[in-house]
């Protein structure tokens, strides 16, 4: 399994914690996000992600060999939704293992804020007023 | 003239109206095309907040534009 991922179908984490135990492992810290029913003081109702494919599983799994190689760790994955998604579901989850806490933590902290700032993935949200809108943060 | 397929995702796509065209261009690299294609389509984003891709990895601004290139315009991105 690659270790970076898009799934167009919701993401099933009890199987995704079990391909990364084994032996080895003692400390596993994972990240999900999720979506929820406001952004920016305004009511959302749900929310559709698109990605670039060739380029998102690249960039992805670029960031997650980074992070084996720059992290203690014994294995990492991270799965991020595409398609149109409703309040409450799962829109990204990462998992690391490691023999200690601190890199597992360290490790998947880096992951997603790698993720958010540089694999070509949008959002495009839909509010209770009825419009909706592409996200496209500014970073300084 | 140079032919390259361009592809738009996210507020880019909605404001050209397409996923992507072909485009017979005479701008010698990717700046000056994303400038021409962002007059006659009327995109908001500036180039310096974009990123280009070339044949689906990150290329830069000032690389050339080459016959058959598949061109990505990349808006700022908001997964997680």
């Amino acid at each position: 399994m690659a270790r970076f991922s898009l799934s167009d179908t919701p993401v099933d984490t009890a199987t995704l914690r079990a391909n990364l135990l084994d032996d080895r492992v003692g400390a596993y810290a994972s990240f999900e996000g999720w979506v929820r029913n406001h952004n920016q003081g305004r009511p959302v109702t749900g929310l559709r992600y698109e990605a670039y494919l060739a380029l998102a599983e690249s960039e992805g799994g670029r960031i997650l060999e980074q992070t084996c190689a720059l992290h203690d760790i014994l294995d990492a994955h991270c799965v991020h939704r595409i398609g149109d998604l409703a309040i409450g579901e799962l829109a990204v989850w990462v998992g690391v293992t490691a023999a200690h806490r601190d890199a597992a933590f360290a490790a998947c902290r880096f992951i997603i804020d790698e993720v958010k700032l540089h694999v070509p993935i949008w959002k495009h949200e839909h509010y209770a007023e009825g419009d909706a809108g592409w996200l496209h943060p500014r970073r300084e | 003239m140079t032919r390259v397929t361009v592809l738009y995702f996210a507020s880019l796509r909605d404001a050209a109206g397409v996923a992507s065209e072909v485009v017979d261009s005479s701008e010698g690299d990717l700046r000056a095309l994303y400038e021409t294609l962002r007059a006659r389509h009327g995109f908001a984003l500036p180039v310096d907040r974009l990123r280009v891709a070339v044949d689906g990895a990150f290329a830069r601004w000032d690389d050339v534009l080459r016959p058959g290139i598949e061109v990505a315009f990349i808006p700022p991105v908001s997964g997680g």
